[in-house]
């Protein structure tokens, strides 16, 4: 049974405080200002309808339908190789896609006509080795997309980069270089580069995976604090507690094929497909 | 044979050697280096463009270029480019190329074959991530490749396209077929003039001798601060 659990009509409660509420709480800047967007809440800021895809004669994604709304948060596991970073990379056009469509704010990914480095520069991006540029100061790494992309003066990119660098704790690091910095530091950067473009959504591709255990929790606390800002996120992790804490729903894939897509609540208590069940019980086990 | 060596011959030829020759050595090496590694790096990415036709281009222009002996190539520039001038342009007479410039666009074209492979090997060298993370941010092809691909390939094989240039620096010698006065021309026609060949050519091979050894010294010097940290 493929993506049986149809999204419902109405969006799951969010817990976070809605953008134009200021939140309550320390009294700090928003860590995410996100560019205005076509899409009300509620309405699919990532559609993805009927996606399959191939390397050569071997089927990576078989028929991935799912939609992800405004403001919602939502988390993709499952096994290594079953296709989940390769469907997070088709919704930015980093991997090309056979068949199927996937919409992000309205703009078909796939289409000839469409504009990708504009359309990717209102999506950012966390990738599992943070892909900093190690050539470039933590500052320009912050600053470089802001100007070449979008145009932005140098004092406002570099005071705009700061200042996020800032929200993650890192400031006093905006001198040196990304070699300098330890994984869980230089993924907090990557996590503030990409939100320095005033992103619509966020996609993070096992943002922890590559850390040590002792640094999973600081990038965690700053996606949880974006979660809860609500920025539209779709996470691949296996990280459960994050998933538990602010997700919406969950998406669990298996050979390529989306096999549960249930509000978080759902998945935890009771996954309806064995192999859901099988890969929780394995993932929370120790 | 050493009983008579003569320091005074050396002497005497010194400014006619440095000013005349030397600098004809170095200006042809630097631009035609400058230019190779442009040329080179256009040639490396087309090969590395997934667009049809133009990886084999890329291919079929290097495995020509480093299959001739650059003696051959540096002649029959010479002599074919007025005629290929004249074809194109539908002129009465051969285009005359000068010596200066037959000889650049020689080294430029043959040298870019070799730093082309350099520059493929750089820019297989980053990892790809990289270019997926600066697509990821908005950046153009060409954006990413000017910003974030192509400057850190450039720092890695900085020493390799460094230690090429110092064959290209040898390389330059070779213009002689076209009577040109490089160095080594400059030395052979002072040693004919004045029948010292053992003088001139011990002396120019001392010269480029202790120019090459010092570069090398100083490109591995490079090498270990140009690093990148990662």
């Amino acid at each position: 049974m493929t993506s049986s659990a149809m999204p419902p009509a109405t969006p799951a409660p969010n817990p976070a405080a809605p953008l134009d509420v200021p939140p309550t709480g320390p009294v700090t800047a928003p860590l995410a200002t996100p560019a205005a967007t076509q899409a009300a809440p509620g309405t699919p800021m990532i559609a993805i309808d009927n996606v399959s895809k191939w390397y050569g004669d071997f089927q990576v994604l078989t028929n991935c339908t799912t939609a992800t709304r405004k403001g919602e948060v939502v988390v993709v596991c499952g096994p290594s190789g079953s296709g989940k970073s390769t469907l997070i990379k088709c919704v930015n056009a980093l991997e090309p896609f056979q068949k199927g469509q996937i919409t992000v704010d309205g703009t078909q990914v796939a289409n000839r006509k469409t504009n990708l480095p504009k359309l990717r520069s209102r999506v950012g991006m966390v990738f599992q080795h943070f892909e900093l540029f190690p050539h470039l100061t933590i500052t320009d790494n912050l600053s470089l997309a802001q100007r070449k992309v979008l145009g932005r003066g140098k004092d406002e990119a570099v005071a705009k980069g700061l200042a996020l660098l800032e929200r993650v704790g890192l400031k006093a690091h905006a001198h040196k270089f990304p070699g300098q910095l330890s994984g869980g530091q230089q993924q907090r950067v990557a996590i503030a580069r990409a939100l320095a473009m005033n992103p619509i959504v966020m996609l993070f591709d096992e943002p922890t995976s590559a850390l040590d255990p002792e640094m999973v929790g600081e990038v965690l606390d700053v996606m949880v604090e974006l979660a809860r800002e609500g920025m539209t996120m779709m996470v691949v992790t296996h990280e459960m507690g994050f998933a538990r804490k602010v997700a919406n729903r969950v998406i669990f894939m298996d050979k390529g094929e989306i096999v549960e897509d249930a509000h978080k609540e759902d998945f935890f208590g009771s996954p309806r497909s064995e192999r859901a069940q099988q890969f929780l019980s394995r993932i929370l086990s120790h | 044979m050493f009983a008579d060596f003569d320091f005074k011959v050396i002497l005497n030829a010194l400014p006619y050697l440095f000013l005349d020759g030397m600098t004809f050595t170095l200006t042809l090496t630097a631009l035609a280096a400058v230019g190779g590694v442009v040329l080179g790096t256009l040639i490396a990415m087309m090969r590395l463009s997934g667009i049809p036709g133009l990886p084999q281009v890329a291919k079929l222009y290097v495995n020509f270029m480093r299959s001739l002996p650059l003696v051959l190539v540096i002649f029959w520039f010479y002599f074919l480019v007025p005629y290929i001038g004249q074809w194109v342009t539908g002129a009465e007479r051969p285009i005359q190329v000068g010596a200066f410039s037959s000889s650049l666009i020689t080294f430029t074209l043959f040298e870019a074959a070799y730093f082309s492979e350099i520059m493929r090997a750089g820019i297989q060298s980053i990892p790809r991530g990289q270019a997926a993370a600066a697509s990821a941010l908005g950046l153009t092809y060409w954006q990413s490749m000017g910003n974030v691909i192509l400057p850190q390939a450039f720092r890695n094989m900085l020493p390799v396209l460094l230690t090429q240039t110092i064959v290209l620096f040898q390389d330059t010698s070779l213009v002689y077929v076209l009577s040109i006065t490089d160095f080594l021309g400059a030395a052979s026609k002072v040693a004919q003039r004045d029948g010292r060949l053992v003088e001139m050519y011990l002396f120019a091979a001392v010269v480029y001798f202790t120019i090459c050894f010092i570069a090398s010294l100083l490109v591995r010097r490079l090498q270990r601060r140009v690093a990148i940290i990662r």
